[in-house]
């Protein structure tokens, strides 16, 4: 009886095992998405369409986040700003995701000389604020988003390289990656299809709070000028432009940084939530 | 030249012909001598135990042997196997050998078994890598070496994960994916030692039928002479990285010829007289970075004389098919009479 119902196959496993956590995430991530991918289809009006007759309007029915100083809609704005944010969220940690990857299992795996000099480059790397780095690698490559991406890339590898390294260097000295090597397994087999499964999950979860991390970054940046420019919609541009008027228009800063904040909240949540569900079972 | 010298040395019979083996670790405190040259025949078809107590290099002899240790670990000597030296094998070539000709089953199933994949697949990677079989028949084939281990209904088990199956069960199925590719040399190192006592029986007698059924090799590290009684053909005695004792198992069981051994079944129920104590083993190792420069069990051995501090005893042969290393075997002989 236990054999027939230990046999399930692996999908409905991970059915039973979907937390209200991850579910919530991926409501919020795909909601996200949505917005992100079909924004003209969510947002009543044009995001840069000035509108004259209604400067500064306080949240109405017409407009239920508010207009800026130039009439345009904030809701419509937030939600094109889902676009280009997600796009950062993505674009911004894709590159050190899979070059951290690529470095951190191969110094994991074989150390030696190259695993001294990762060593040194992570120090040096993170002796450095990671906001101030970028900040500094921006300023001198110029603001943008290219740009932006470029500075985060040159240094938010490390943080992926460093997690994989530990958990590869850890995951290689149980029995089944020389059970492996006994069976006669080539090195890439045993990186790849052995170790990696085994030691991904924390790199998935920090991926995740990274993609929050990146958007807040890129918020930041957009603030400062360097990285969004305007009059694109940008949840950190959006924030800016209504610092002027926070003491008689709130509602310009305050909805995109709700945005900000739920965006991270979801990311967040799946991040636990995927921590949870690979977690292997011994 | 060589070739012929290898084959030479290689018996007949001989299986794997170990000459010198010397596997030591180079650490912030000195060398340490982990296995300190061993010489020792495999013969083909039978089942060798390897024991001692922990940390006498047993397991890093088994380990040597596939060349599984890692750096600062530095491994000289030679394994005779197929007329090919394992230790001087080009790296492309050991991966040919291993597995295939030879394979490894491990202490802790627990952590033996990958916990991400099914057991279809680990069977699979093995037979993929080994084996020209097509996908339906290495699913028969997986299915069949389940049965073979005596995992029941098999064919349900397949797509089951590691941490779905009990210690004993997980011990049957790493034996099975070793076997996957019917190597002619098992080493297995303690696979009985994480097991309670009657799925250790279980597993024994499975790995005495599967010898008699594949006609393969085994080496059988253990601390348990109890096991070695019940299960090997000829024992390996180690301590501090150097065999003490080799010979039949019922010879050296009664009629041992190395100080060492009468102590070890000395401190062993069922070992000395009826309604005798135990004797225990006064002492400790050596420490394996400054070993004596004489026989290293000296300082804990009853029949000590100077002629055993001054030079390290040779393994001679004392009996029939029966080595020992002890200086003064004939009064161990004489003790145990």
């Amino acid at each position: 009886m236990s054999a027939v119902l230990e046999a399930r196959p692996a999908a409905v496993r991970l059915r039973g095992r979907i937390s209200p956590t991850l579910a919530a995430g991926v409501l919020i991530i795909a909601a996200s998405l949505m917005l992100a991918f079909v924004p003209g289809w969510f947002a009543p009006y044009d995001p840069l369409a000035f509108d004259y007759r209604a400067l500064l309007q306080p949240p109405s029915l017409a407009h239920p986040f508010g207009t800026d100083n130039f009439g345009r809609d904030m809701l419509s704005r937030v939600i094109w700003a889902y676009r280009l944010d997600m796009q950062i969220a993505l674009f911004g940690t894709l590159f050190p995701l899979l070059f951290g990857c690529l470095i951190g299992a191969l110094v994991g795996y074989y150390g030696g000389w190259p695993d001294v000099l990762f060593g040194r480059v992570v120090d040096a790397l993170i002796t450095f604020p990671f906001l101030v780095l970028v900040i500094a690698i921006v300023a001198v490559l110029g603001p943008g988003l290219i740009n932006m991406y470029i500075a985060v890339g040159v240094v938010g590898w490390v943080f992926y390289a460093r997690l994989l390294r530990a958990e590869i260097r850890i995951q290689k000295q149980q029995d089944y990656a020389a059970a492996g090597k006994v069976m006669g397994y080539g090195d890439g087999r045993i990186i790849l299809r052995h170790l990696l499964p085994n030691a991904i999950t924390p790199v998935l979860v920090f991926w995740m709070t990274d993609m929050a991390l990146v958007i807040l970054l890129g918020s930041s940046l957009g603030y400062l000028g360097l990285g969004a420019q305007p009059p694109a919609a940008e949840w950190g541009v959006l924030i800016a432009e209504g610092k002027n008027f926070m003491t008689t228009g709130w509602w310009i800063s305050i909805f995109p940084g709700f945005a900000i904040v739920l965006t991270g909240l979801g990311f967040s949540l799946v991040g636990d939530g995927i921590a949870e569900l690979l977690r292997p079972q011994r | 030249m060589r070739s012929r010298a290898i084959a030479s040395e290689a018996g007949p019979g001989i299986a794997l012909a170990i000459r010198g083996l010397a596997t030591t670790f180079a650490m912030s405190t000195g060398l340490v001598r982990a296995v300190d040259g061993i010489d020792l025949d495999v013969r083909a078809g039978e089942v060798l135990g390897l024991v001692g107590e922990s940390g006498c290099g047993k397991s890093v002899t088994l380990r040597s042997l596939v060349r599984l240790v890692r750096p600062p670990g530095r491994i000289e000597g030679r394994a005779i196997w197929q007329g090919k030296d394992l230790l001087a094998l080009p790296e492309r070539e050991l991966r040919d050998v291993r597995g295939k000709e030879i394979a490894m089953i491990f202490q802790e199933p627990m952590t033996a078994l990958n916990p991400v994949l099914s057991i279809r697949q680990q069977i699979d990677e093995n037979l993929k890598a080994h084996t020209g079989l097509g996908r339906a028949e290495r699913t028969r084939r997986a299915i069949e070496l389940l049965d073979l281990v005596g995992i029941p209904s098999a064919a349900e088990r397949l797509d089951s994960y590691p941490h779905q199956f009990s210690g004993g069960m997980r011990q049957r199925v790493m034996i099975a994916i070793a076997l996957a590719s019917q190597p002619r040399l098992l080493l297995a190192d303690e696979p009985t030692t994480a097991l309670d006592v009657t799925i250790q029986d279980q597993i024994l007698k499975l790995l005495l039928e599967l010898r008699d059924r594949l006609g393969m090799s085994v080496i059988l590290v253990t601390h348990d002479l109890g096991v070695v009684a019940q299960t090997c053909d000829r024992v390996a005695v180690m301590y501090a990285g150097q065999i003490m004792e080799v010979g039949p198992v019922v010879e050296v069981f009664r009629n041992p010829r190395h100080a060492y051994t009468l102590g070890l079944l000395g401190s062993m129920p069922g070992g000395g007289a009826i309604r005798q104590p135990l004797r225990s083993i006064e002492g400790a190792p050596p420490s394996l970075v400054d070993l004596p420069r004489g026989c290293p069990f000296a300082p804990r051995c009853t029949f000590v004389t100077d002629a055993c501090r001054q030079r390290r005893p040779d393994l001679v042969q004392v009996a029939a098919d029966h080595l020992s290393a002890c200086v003064h075997h004939d009064q161990v002989a004489k003790a145990v009479s």
